[in-house]
């Protein structure tokens, strides 16, 4: 099938790539970037594993294609880390609340709640459960993720993390 | 000393030893991205295996022609059974004794059967090649209901099978039929029954549901002809099993097999069994002489793996009329699907099922299953239990509430006035086993307290006579559930797979500079092993956690074990790593001894070394005798510190524990709100009780899952309907509720550390409660037993039919 060159910014490098047109972007981000921190767990848009930030927005990469990219700033999980290469506030709060088991949703996970604090900083409970319901995790039964991102948002905004009380 | 000397617990808090909610390892690498999934291994020169299915769930295969595959761009195989066949693998062994097409040979029998296989140069082009292969089939009658299985004019599954009178468990009795298992005193329990003042009989059945772990089941194989040697990259919950299984079935010798499981997304017993898949990627490895990576998708996970449960259970108490049991019977009708491909040890065909009497103090028990075969998917899990506990827990969980709602007793009542007591244990089982350790009372009674029973009882008791009154639409349910699991596979005597005895192992060496690693038998999918194998390590022999790497999942390197499945690794492999922790110590204590000049015996430990009785000052640290290990040891003594251990465990553990779920459910439309749920579990010792409460979270909520809605169904001729995540019910944060987690702590006596296993006890321990709440909600319209899963549909079916809705 003959092919198409893409090229857009990936964590803030300029990247390029020849792809059929019916590449999926996960697909480009994990084979010809080889960048394997986007994960595959459905294919059809369910689970969130596959999720990257796109233009400032949450992005299933397992539904789109590479083409449709063309141009675009993504950042995946590669790019989530501080300047200075230390875990930032998000990963550090999957670490500290116990918001990850096996890991494999954790990428998508981290990503979308990138996007969830930078659109509402200080969101509830229920804001937050709601607002990563694209994500399946089928290990930790979300309470410790909802935590993780409270913990975030509490060290982003500058104030002490609070324990919801039960 | 002066003020900078660390106080013991400074010392203590150092180690990050057991009982420490150690921060995990692992999450340095996941967090960033930099986990290694099977997915994420790529070999030069790797090519990709992809499967055409059947679209039909019984048909014979006429033809097969690859003609147009092979001309697709970027193809260069198509492997078929006849392929297979060359190479004597057409059809493989399955965990229970039975044996499994491969690919499909003249037949296919369940929807989405692995037919042919096509690799190509990368993914897309091998699914261009799928389209392109032609196969030619005679549809034949399904056979779906497993009730019709034994039926005289039942079409025939396996023709392989036809006229065989006995199978890999003793007589068939039909042509579908694959074993009859029974366990327990059939005449006692039928006495009990005829002389019983009051008995309860329920049809309960357990749905067939799936593990679907977030990563799929995958693998890259890549045979080196040269060499003559096979390296497999699989998500593969037991690595040493697979490489047996490869050496014995592909007659390769077992040291030129180098089996890897990297890190694993999520196993929950799916990634157990062996799949076509592999066998398939392995063959085109060799006929390549290129590496294949096979990666299934998650319509094929769900269809055509290892399906979970699917019992149904004819259940039946005697006892008093002042609620004692006296009796239980149960028959089980086990739909095992196309294939018997249940990963149980091979002694028990339907596992621990007999583990039925549950936490009650049965005099007498017997039970009887069948299992026969149906037109859908092989390969019964167990997912998230240990060999088919759930389905157990499940039965008399549900059975002792119908009892109780018959005698109108309190179900805590009941469960209390029978559970098995303090003192009798290590408890006998009326079905043969022996319970090591266990305090029901003092777990149902904190429970109780905990979450205000009495008081929610009488609430329930209000809104039902606000209900009657028409005031509300809402009913209440409260939801026990007290189980005893049986975790730990397993002690040699009576647990094996594929004849291999199922203990674990662990190697330890230190090197001199204090620090060290541990090799494991066990493979963690999630369960955090890099971080709690180490705290055991640190507290045995006092050194930091953080000082001891653990590795697992490399057949080269690692001791050889029995994998991590069926909450098996604390109760065997933590046994093993205390053991082997022991050697190690035993031998410093020798240095130390030797460096202090004093005898052993005048030596104690303390926290992180060895100190002279009576003379504090004279100390050793570990860390300095590691170092001592490699160049002062006593005249005579061999070099270096490390120790294996293969622990083949005395006697299975039993955890328990204590839930209760608070449902109202809105009759009008089905729609039910968990307003609370609490579980108290019991799993004895607990090393890292961060993981542990985030081990029970995620049980419950798969348990929330299959309770309420999760399960794959078929069609009356044989369709898989709930093929996706958009029909399989996965809940996702907003449904998932609020989980309340507490403890209990009774150690097994026979664990060197007291620990006894936590990871499946939530999935065993929810569906019950669940399935309680649901059924205590309705009980008072007139209902004795609702069949899960409970979504809102069934709910509202269920008060319409009891007529609570017009
Ligand atoms: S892989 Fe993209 S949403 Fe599941
Ligand atoms: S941690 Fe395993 S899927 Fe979320």
């Amino acid at each position: 099938m003959a092919k198409t060159h893409v090229t857009m910014k990936v964590n803030g490098a300029e990247v390029e790539g020849l792809v059929e047109p019916r590449t999926l972007l996960v697909h480009f981000i994990r084979e010809n970037l080889q960048m394997t921190g986007t994960h595959i767990g459905c294919e059809t848009t369910h689970c969130g594993a596959c999720t990257v930030d796109i233009d400032g927005m949450s992005v299933k990469s397992c539904t789109m294609f590479a083409v449709q990219a063309q141009g675009s700033d993504i950042t995946t999980v590669e790019g989530m880390a501080n300047a200075d290469g230390t875990l930032s506030a998000l990963q550090e709060g999957f670490r500290m609340m116990h918001g990850l088991q096996c890991g494999f949703c954790t990428p998508g996970m981290i990503v979308r709640a990138h996007r969830l604090l930078k659109e509402n900083p200080s969101p509830s409970e229920p804001e937050i459960r709601m607002g990563i319901s694209g994500n399946i995790c089928r290990c930790t039964g979300y309470q410790n993720i909802v935590r993780a991102i409270q913990y975030a948002a509490a060290k982003i905004n500058g104030v002490e993390f609070q324990e919801a009380a039960e | 000393m002066n003020d900078l000397t660390p106080t013991r617990e400074q010392r203590e808090a150092a180690l990050e030893g057991m009982g420490c909610k150690r921060k995990r390892v692992e999450d340095i690498r996941f967090t960033q991205g930099k986990g290694n999934y099977v997915d994420d291994v790529k070999l030069p020169g790797m090519l990709h295996g992809d499967f055409v299915r059947s679209p039909h769930p019984h048909a014979r295969v006429k033809k097969i022609d690859d003609s147009e595959a092979l001309k697709v761009p970027g193809v260069l195989a198509v492997i078929t059974a006849e392929t297979l066949k060359t190479v004597n693998l057409a059809w493989m062994p399955t965990l229970a004794g039975d044996v499994q097409m491969v690919l499909a040979d003249g037949k296919v029998l369940f929807q989405n059967q692995e037919v042919a296989f096509v690799v190509a140069t990368d993914r897309y082009a091998a699914d261009d090649g799928i389209n392109k292969v032609i196969v030619e089939y005679e549809p034949l009658p399904p056979l779906v209901d497993p009730f019709k299985s034994m039926d005289k004019d039942a079409p025939v599954l396996r023709e392989d099978l036809v006229g065989k009178t006995s199978g890999a468990h003793g007589p068939r009795k039909h042509d579908n039929h694959i074993f009859e298992w029974t366990v327990g005193d059939k005449e006692l329990t039928d006495a009990a029954f005829n002389k019983a003042e009051v008995k309860i009989k329920e049809m309960i059945s357990y749905h067939r549901t799936h593990p679907s772990p977030l990563e799929t089941c995958q693998c890259v194989c890549s045979f080196d002809k040269i060499k003559g040697e096979l390296t497999i990259y699989g998500t593969f919950q037991a690595p040493h099993v697979i490489r047996t299984v490869v050496a014995l079935i592909a007659k390769l010798p077992e040291q030129k097999i180098h089996v890897i499981a990297p890190d694993i997304g999520g196993g929950f017993g799916n990634k157990v069994g062996a799949y076509p898949g592999y066998i398939c990627a392995a063959v085109a490895s060799i006929v390549t002489g290129k590496p294949v990576k096979w990666v299934e998708d998650r319509i094929e996970n769900l269809t055509a793996t290892s399906f979970a449960r699917d019992y149904h259970m004819t259940t039946e108490i005697a006892a008093t009329r002042d609620g004692k049991v006296t009796g239980l019977r149960v028959h089980v009708l086990a739909d095992h699907g196309a294939f018997d491909a249940c990963a149980d040890p091979s002694k028990w065909p339907a596992g621990f099922f007999n583990i039925v009497t549950g936490s009650y103090d049965f005099p007498t028990a017997h039970l009887a299953v069948d299992g026969v075969y149906t037109n859908k998917a092989p390969g019964g899990v167990a997912y998230r239990c240990s060999f088919r506990v759930t389905e157990a827990a499940y039965c008399i969980e549900r059975a002792m509430d119908i009892l109780a709602q018959k005698l109108k007793m309190d179900p805590a009542e009941l469960r209390l006035k029978n559970f098995i007591k303090p003192e009798q244990f290590p408890y006998h089982s009326a079905l043969g086993w022996e319970y090591d350790s266990g305090d029901y009372h003092t777990a149902m009674r904190k429970m109780m307290e905990t979450t205000g029973y009495a008081a929610l009882r009488k609430e329930q008791a209000e809104k039902r006579e606000a209900f009657k009154r028409g005031e509300t639409r809402e009913v209440m349910g409260l939801g026990i559930s007290f189980f005893t699991e049986i975790v730990g596979a397993g002690p040699s005597k009576n647990c094996d797979i594929l004849g291999i005895a199922m203990f674990d192992s662990c190697e330890i060496r230190m090197h001199p500079t204090g620090a060290g690693i541990a090799r494991m038998g066990t493979k963690s999918q999630g369960q955090g092993h890099e971080t709690t194998w180490a705290q055991i390590i640190a507290t045995e022999i006092g050194i930091p956690a953080d000082n001891i790497m653990v590795e697992e999942g490399n057949t080269d390197t690692a001791p050889y074990g029995l994998g991590t499945y069926g909450s098996r690794s604390t109760p065997v492999a933590g046994a093993a790593i205390a053991m082997a922790a022991r050697k190690i110590k035993a031998k410093a204590q020798m240095i130390a001894a030797y460096r202090l000049e004093v005898h052993e015996d005048d030596l104690e430990f303390d926290i992180d070394g060895f100190r002279v009785k009576g003379l504090p000052e004279k100390f050793m640290s570990m860390k300095d005798i590691c170092w001592a290990a490699y160049n002062s040891v006593p005249p005579g003594m061999e070099p270096g510190l490390e120790a294996v251990s293969y622990y083949d465990p005395p006697n299975m553990t039993y955890p328990f524990g204590a839930y209760l779920c608070v449902m109202d459910i809105d009759v009008d439309t089905g729609v039910y709100k968990v307003r609370r749920f609490y579980a108290l579990d019991d799993c004895g010792t607990r090393i890292n009780p961060m993981i542990i409460e985030g081990q029970v979270h995620g049980g419950l909520t798969e348990a929330f899952a299959i309770a309420m809605g999760q399960e794959i169904r078929y069609d009356e001729v044989g369709n898989v309907v709930t093929g996706s995540f958009m029909d399989f019910f996965m809940p996702t944060a907003v449904e998932t509720p609020h989980w309340e987690t507490d403890f209990t702590v009774t150690p097994s006596p026979h664990h060197p550390i007291g620990a006894k296993g936590v990871g499946e006890s939530p999935n065993v321990g929810g569906v019950p409660a669940f399935s309680n709440a649901v059924n205590d909600a309705f009980s008072f319209l007139g209902s004795t037993h609702i069949q899960m899963p409970h979504d809102f549909w069934r709910n509202w079916k269920a008060a319409k039919d009891l007529g609570a809705v017009a």
